[in-house]
């Protein structure tokens, strides 16, 4: 396609989109609030992914044993458990690291105290390993395998802020599918309506082109330039909007709920936007270019 | 050389609006094809377009056989056609200048090669002075010619019009009869279709006449033959063209 052709399709295609003004910015207001919703709930995600790998980086599950067990025994343990593919990293705690940082815990300042303890380890018998899983939504499952170890005596590990990031993280996501998937059909429709009216206006001229010998390709472009259009708005609007609300958002949770600060870290605008733009540009591209590509088909006969 | 040999339309309805109709056009001629209302002038016009696909025969434009064309190469085929309507079919949006240049965006010309053509074309109609004028300023006639500069603007080797004169009145009638016989003699294959034994008479050319979807006369320029009578064909249904 010579550059003249391309320019003339282009110019075709906002003309399309300013005789239909009203059906065109119907249509790119669907799309900008399926792209909005899209883009809100992949920052919720991103950011609750972002919790959820801290939580499966620092939170960790701590297991004891058997009280009768020897050190070379425990470790016996340890290296069944270290085979388990759930498992990202461990570290034994020996009996006197755990009176170490018992000490360093809850005896600062009273290291006299804590001297009177020291012919008598009060954590013997306190060996353990802290493990860390890859995946926390596993987490569940990997206790109930340490606990029909035998020589385990007990299982510490964090139930609640894990199960409830990942199912939230799990229901955020559902939810998005299918509000989005609702969005996308509605947009779909719209701009396919869009483009039919616009092929309405332009019967005469379709006509026209197809005697003179104009190819689909060529009788198509300008209703692809105009979902394409159509689609691209539908996706820079709702880009801006996010841009300055992630901001505002980020600053009214840290400062109306302050509590949270310590276990929620938000992640900055700037890394996940480059991201989200290209998903949201993509998405709008797509729904237009695919939307008026299949609605343009049948009006391509005469 | 267009070669239309024993063909047959029949719509979906069952209607034949052709029946084994037999015609050959020359290289540079000009021809007229008469007939009422149905009888299936109007059915020749579309096979030849290619809008419409022969139930049997053979059709052969140029050494084309359109029964055997498949639909991606139409549009090339088309570009070696030029098509003139009654109703004109201008793009009223656009000005004189445009809807001619129309033509050629649409096959992809450069602008340099639009810049050259379409002034020279609009010259040759004899509309230089209103190419800045949108449809509803001309009168019939002129738009007429619009339509025929566009039909003309890709150098096409045939020229089809529908009723091109339907429009108008005898004035305006003669005129754009007139600008196609100019054109005819340029070397372009101009076939009319018409109804209008006023147009037909005057014009001296060679004549299809056609009653019932069948081919009733083919009265040269020279021989003055008059067309066969009516009751000399096959009797038939009438049918919508």
């Amino acid at each position: 396609m010579r550059i003249s052709t391309f320019w003339y399709c282009v110019k075709q295609g906002v003309r399309n989109i300013c005789r239909n003004i009203w059906f065109s910015l119907a249509s790119v207001a669907t799309i900008a609030a399926c792209i909005f919703l899209f883009c809100m709930f992949f920052s919720i995600m991103v950011n609750v992914q972002h919790v959820v790998h801290l939580a499966e980086t620092t939170v960790g599950i701590t297991v004891f044993f058997d009280e009768d067990l020897n050190v070379g025994q425990i470790q016996a343990i340890g290296s069944e458990i270290a085979r388990r593919p759930e498992v990202a990293s461990m570290e034994f705690i020996s009996e006197e690291a755990a009176w170490e940082m018992m000490k360093e815990d809850y005896f600062e300042g009273l290291e006299e105290l804590a001297q009177g303890f020291e012919e008598d380890n009060p954590m013997a018998g306190s060996s353990s390993y802290q493990i860390f899983l890859n995946d926390i939504s596993k987490q569940d499952q990997f206790v109930a395998y340490l606990q029909d170890l035998n020589g385990v005596r007990r299982v510490n590990y964090s139930n609640s802020a894990a199960a409830g990031l990942t199912s939230f993280n799990t229901v955020v996501g559902l939810l998005s599918v299918v509000i989005i998937g609702v969005l996308l059909a509605v947009s779909v429709f719209l701009i396919s309506n869009t483009i039919n009216v616009t092929a309405a206006f332009r019967k005469n001229e379709n006509q026209i082109m197809r005697y003179i010998g104009a190819t689909n390709g060529m009788i198509r472009a300008p209703f692809v330039v105009e979902g394409v259009i159509i689609g691209l708005m539908g996706a820079i609007i709702p880009l801006a909007v996010m841009f300055y609300l992630y901001h505002q958002a980020i600053g009214y949770v840290e400062a109306r709920f302050q509590i949270l600060s310590g276990i929620f870290q938000f992640l900055p605008l700037e890394t996940i936007f480059p991201y989200m733009a290209a998903a949201a540009m993509l998405l709008g591209l797509g729904i237009g270019f695919f939307a008026s590509f299949f609605t343009i088909q049948k009006h391509l006969r005469v | 050389m267009i070669e239309i040999s024993n063909v047959t339309k029949e719509y979906v309805e069952g209607n034949k609006a052709l029946r084994n109709v037999s015609i050959t056009i020359e290289d540079g001629e000009f021809v007229f094809i008469m007939g009422r209302n149905g009888s299936g002038k109007t059915t020749i016009f579309k096979l030849l377009l290619k809008e419409e696909e022969l139930t049997s025969g053979k059709i052969i434009v140029n050494d084309m056989n359109l029964g055997k064309m498949p639909r991606s190469y139409v549009p090339k085929y088309r570009r070696r056609l030029g098509v003139v309507f009654q109703d004109f079919r201008l793009l009223k949006d656009r000005n004189v200048y445009e809807n001619v240049a129309f033509a050629q965006r649409v096959v992809g010309a450069s602008n340099r090669r639009i810049r050259e053509s379409v002034p020279a074309m609009l010259q040759m109609v004899g509309l230089s002075s209103k190419y800045k004028m949108y449809p509803h300023q001309l009168s019939g006639g002129e738009q007429q010619r619009v339509a025929i500069a566009r039909a003309l603007i890709n150098r096409p080797e045939v020229l089809l019009a529908d009723e091109p004169t339907g429009n108008l009145d005898s004035h305006n009638a003669m005129e754009i009869m007139k600008l196609l016989e100019e054109i005819n003699e340029m070397g372009t294959t101009v076939i009319v279709v018409t109804h209008s034994h006023e147009i037909v008479e005057k014009m001296h050319k060679r004549v299809i006449y056609m009653e019932r979807g069948c081919v009733v006369g083919d009265e040269m320029e020279e021989d003055g033959l008059e067309p066969e009578e009516e009751g000399m064909t096959e009797g038939g249904e009438i049918y919508e063209d």
